[in-house]
C-alpha cells in the first residue's frame, strides 16, 4: 500500500498568516516507518505548517516533495496517498455515523459495509452506527473522523491535535493506531501538545519557536 | 526573462521604477489631452445637427474605451498573478480597478449629460450606456469582494478569479445588451456608439484617446506604489530607505 | 488501491445532497414559495388586468426565477466549507471541479427543477398563453441550470465573508444579465407567436459555455475559501 522508500520533504518553507511571517525556512524529513511529532506552545505556526504539507495552504516560498517529486502540479496523485485530521471533524451533522463514512471516505475508494464497520469497531464507537452524529459526544465524534482517517488508507497521516476531546482510553486508541499506522511503513505527522507516543523509537520530534 | 520579472517584481525595484516612470507618462498626458481639448472645443467645427452638444464626445468616448480597456488590463494582470503567483501583478490589478470604475462612472454622466440636448431626457436605455453601467456594476463588485477579505493575499486571489469570470463574460453581456437595444429601436431615437464623424472631428479624438491612455499609465504608477507601500509597510526595504 | 472512480464520486455527493436535503426539506421549499410570493407582488403593484400583465410575464417571471435561485445559492457551501467537508474534499485526490459540479447539479434538482415545473402555472396567472409554456418551460431550464453554475462560483468566492448573501448578488447579477435578456426575450417572442429558437439558442451556447469553465472557477474558488 505504502510506494517503496517513500518520503516526505518540506524545504525551506515560508508562509505569512494575514502580516505574520509565521514559518521561516522551515525543512524537514519523513521517511517511510517514521512518526514526527511537531511540538511547540500554541500559535506558533504548527496548524500552518500542516496545512502547507497538504497543500490547503499555499506557501510564499518552498516547496513539499512527496517520493522526491513535487506536490505542486500533481497535488491530485499526492492528495489520494494522504489523510488528514484536521481540527474540524468534517462530520454532517445530520447524516448518521455510518453514512458519514459513507459518503465522505467514499469519495476516495469504493466501501463495503463490512469495511465500515470494522472501522467504527476499531474506534470504539460500533453501537453509534446508526446514529445521527449530531447526538455523538465530542470525543466521539473525534472516535468518527479517527475512523474516516483509517477508511482513508492513506501512506501518510497529517493529523492536527488528534487526542483532542478525547478521555485516555481515546489516546491510547490513537497512540495504538499511529504505531499501527508506522509500523506497516506508513508516515505520520501530527501536531500536538499533549504527550504522545514520547517514548515510541520511530518518534522524532520537530520543536517549533 | 524570469530573471527580469523577478527582479522587477520586487517591491523595492518596481517602486523605485514606478516612480521614475510616471513622469513619463504624466506630462505627455497632460499635454495630450489639452491640446485634444483646445482642438475639440475650439478648433473643430460644430455637428451640423447637433450643434456644440457633440463636443462632449471627445470625454465621453474616450471615457467608454478607458472603462473596457482598463477592465481588460485588471482580468490580465490578475490572471498573471494567480497563475505565475506574482504579488506585484495583483497589486497592479488592486490599484487599476478604482480607476476602471472612475472611468466607466464618467462615461455614464457624460453619456448622460449628451442625452439631454440630444433626447431631451437624462436617461435612455440604449446599448451602450446600459452596458456602461452593467460594466460598472461589475467593478462595483470586484471592489466589495476584494474589501469584504481580511487576509489581502485571499482578496487577491478571489478577485482574480471574479476578474477572469467576468472578462470573459464583457463581450457576452455587451452583445446581450446590444441585441436587446435594437429589438427595442422604437425607443432609442440613435446610437451613441456609432456615430459618423467627419475627420476634422476625429484626429482630436485620437489625441484624446492617447492622451487618456498615457494618464492612465501615469495612475497606475501611483497608485501602484502607493499600493506597494500599503502592502510592504512591516518590510525592511522601507524602513531603510527612511 | 481500489480507487474510487470520479463518477462515482459525483454520485455519492449527489446522494448525499438528496440524503440532507430530505431531512431539511422545509429549506429546500423556501426559495420556491419565495418565487410564489415574489411573482404575487407585481399584480398587487401594478395592475390585475391580464391583458396588461400579459405584457410584462415574460420578464416578471424571469426576474422572480433569478432571484429566488440566488436567494438559494448563498448557502450552497456553506455548512461544507464551515464544517471542515469541503478540505476533505479538496484533498480527496478527486477532481474537484467534479465534486463541486455534482454539488451544484443536486441543487439545481432540488430547488431550479421545481421552479421549472410550477411556472407555467403561474404564468397563466399572469395571463401567459398556454402556446408559450414550451418556451417558458425550455428558457427557464436552461437559464436556472446556468445560473446554478455561475451563482456556484460566487457563492464559492464569498463563503468564507462577511455578510455574504447581498455580496453574491452583487457579484452574480451582472453576470447574469445575459440570460435575463434572452430568456425574457424568449418567452415574449412565443407569446407575440414569433419563433423563439434564436435566444433559445443563445441561451443554450451560453449554458455549455458556463458548464465548461464554471467548474475551474468553482474549484479555484472553493480552493481559496477553504484556507482560513
Amino acid at each position: 500500500m505504502v510506494p517503496e522508500g517513500a518520503v516526505l520533504e518540506a524545504r525551506a518553507i515560508n508562509a505569512w498568516r494575514g502580516e505574520r511571517h509565521i514559518l521561516r525556512d522551515v525543512s524537514f524529513t519523513v521517511h517511510a516507518g517514521e512518526f514526527l511529532k511537531v511540538t511547540g506552545p500554541n500559535g506558533v505556526g504548527k496548524t500552518t505548517l500542516l496545512r502547507v504539507v497538504c497543500g490547503l495552504l499555499p506557501a510564499e516560498s518552498g516547496e513539499v516533495h512527496w517520493c522526491g517529486r513535487p506536490v505542486r502540479g500533481a497535488s491530485d496523485e499526492f492528495h489520494a496517498q494522504l489523510g488528514y485530521l484536521g481540527h474540524p471533524n468534517s462530520l454532517k451533522a445530520d447524516l448518521t455515523a455510518r453514512e458519514n463514512l459513507r459518503f465522505l471516505a467514499g469519495l476516495r475508494q469504493a466501501l463495503s459495509d463490512k469495511e465500515i464497520d470494522a472501522a467504527l469497531d476499531r474506534c470504539g464507537i460500533l453501537s453509534r452506527g446508526d446514529l445521527p452524529s449530531r447526538s455523538l459526544s465530542a470525543g466521539q465524534k473525534r472516535r468518527l473522523a479517527l475512523a474516516r482517517l483509517l477508511l482513508a488508507e492513506a501512506s501518510l497521516w497529517v493529523l492536527d491535535e488528534p487526542v483532542t476531546n478525547l478521555d485516555t482510553a481515546g489516546i491510547t486508541l490513537v497512540e495504538e493506531l499511529i504505531q499501527e499506522h508506522v509500523q506497516r511503513g506508513g508516515l505520520a505527522l501530527a501536531a500536538a501538545h499533549q504527550r504522545l507516543l514520547d517514548h515510541s523509537p520511530n518518534l522524532r520530534r520537530l520543536e517549533m519557536r | 526573462m524570469w530573471l527580469w520579472i523577478h527582479k522587477f517584481g520586487s517591491p523595492p525595484h518596481a517602486y523605485r521604477l514606478l516612480g521614475k516612470l510616471a513622469p513619463w507618462f504624466g506630462w505627455p498626458a497632460l499635454g495630450l489631452i489639452l491640446l485634444a481639448t483646445w482642438w475639440g472645443l475650439v478648433k473643430a467645427p460644430a455637428d451640423y445637427q447637433q450643434g456644440d452638444a457633440f463636443r462632449i464626445l471627445y470625454v465621453h468616448a474616450p471615457s467608454a474605451w478607458m472603462s473596457m480597456f482598463t477592465y481588460v488590463v485588471m482580468a490580465v494582470a490578475a490572471g498573471i498573478g494567480l497563475i505565475w503567483r506574482i504579488k506585484l501583478a495583483h497589486a497592479a490589478a488592486a490599484a487599476a480597478a478604482p480607476i476602471g470604475a472612475a472611468f466607466t462612472f464618467l462615461a455614464l454622466v457624460t453619456g448622460s449629460i449628451w442625452g439631454k440636448p440630444m433626447w431631451g431626457t437624462w436617461w435612455v436605455w440604449d446599448a451602450r450606456l446600459t452596458s456602461e453601467l452593467l460594466l460598472l456594476f461589475l467593478y462595483l463588485g470586484y471592489m466589495a469582494l476584494r474589501a469584504s477579505f481580511d487576509d489581502p493575499q485571499r482578496a487577491d486571489r478571489a478577485s482574480a478569479v471574479l476578474a477572469i469570470v467576468g472578462v470573459i463574460n464583457v463581450p457576452i453581456i455587451h452583445y446581450s445588451v446590444v441585441w436587446w437595444s435594437t429589438l427595442h429601436q422604437a425607443a432609442s431615437v440613435t446610437k451613441l456608439d456609432k456615430p459618423s464623424i467627419a475627420l476634422p472631428m476625429l484626429i482630436p479624438l485620437f489625441i484624446m484617446i492617447a492622451g487618456f491612455q498615457l494618464y492612465f499609465g501615469w495612475l497606475i504608477c501611483r497608485r501602484l506604489r502607493a499600493e506597494i507601500l500599503r502592502r510592504e509597510r512591516n518590510a525592511s526595504w522601507l524602513k531603510e530607505a527612511n | 488501491m481500489r480507487r474510487a472512480a470520479v463518477s462515482a464520486a459525483a454520485r455519492l455527493v449527489f446522494t448525499r445532497d438528496l440524503t440532507l436535503a430530505w431531512r431539511r426539506w422545509d429549506e429546500v421549499a423556501q426559495p420556491l414559495i419565495f418565487y410564489v410570493v415574489v411573482t404575487t407582488l407585481f399584480p398587487l403593484a401594478t395592475t390585475p388586468d391580464l391583458t396588461e400583465l400579459r405584457k410584462i410575464a415574460g420578464g416578471v417571471l424571469w426576474v422572480a426565477a433569478l432571484l429566488s435561485s440566488l436567494l438559494a445559492l448563498e448557502s450552497l457551501f456553506r455548512s461544507d466549507v464551515e464544517d471542515g467537508t469541503m478540505e476533505q474534499w479538496v484533498l480527496s485526490g478527486q477532481p474537484l471541479g467534479w465534486l463541486l459540479l455534482a454539488k451544484v447539479a443536486c441543487h439545481w434538482v432540488l430547488t431550479g427543477l421545481p421552479l421549472v415545473v410550477i411556472s407555467p402555472i403561474i404564468g397563466t396567472a399572469l395571463g401567459l398563453p398556454f402556446d408559450a409554456w414550451g418556451t417558458l418551460i425550455v428558457s427557464l431550464l436552461l437559464g436556472t441550470a446556468t445560473l446554478s453554475v455561475l451563482g456556484g462560483i460566487g457563492a464559492a468566492l464569498t463563503v468564507g465573508v462577511r455578510r455574504g448573501s447581498v455580496l453574491l448578488s452583487l457579484l452574480v447579477l451582472p453576470l447574469a444579465m445575459p440570460l435575463l435578456i434572452f430568456g425574457s426575450r424568449a418567452v415574449t417572442m412565443a407569446m407575440d407567436g414569433d419563433s423563439p429558437a434564436g435566444p433559445l439558442q443563445l441561451l443554450a451556447a451560453i449554458f455549455f459555455l458556463v458548464l465548461s469553465l464554471g467548474p475551474l472557477a468553482m474549484s479555484a474558488a472553493i480552493r481559496i475559501s477553504v484556507e482560513s
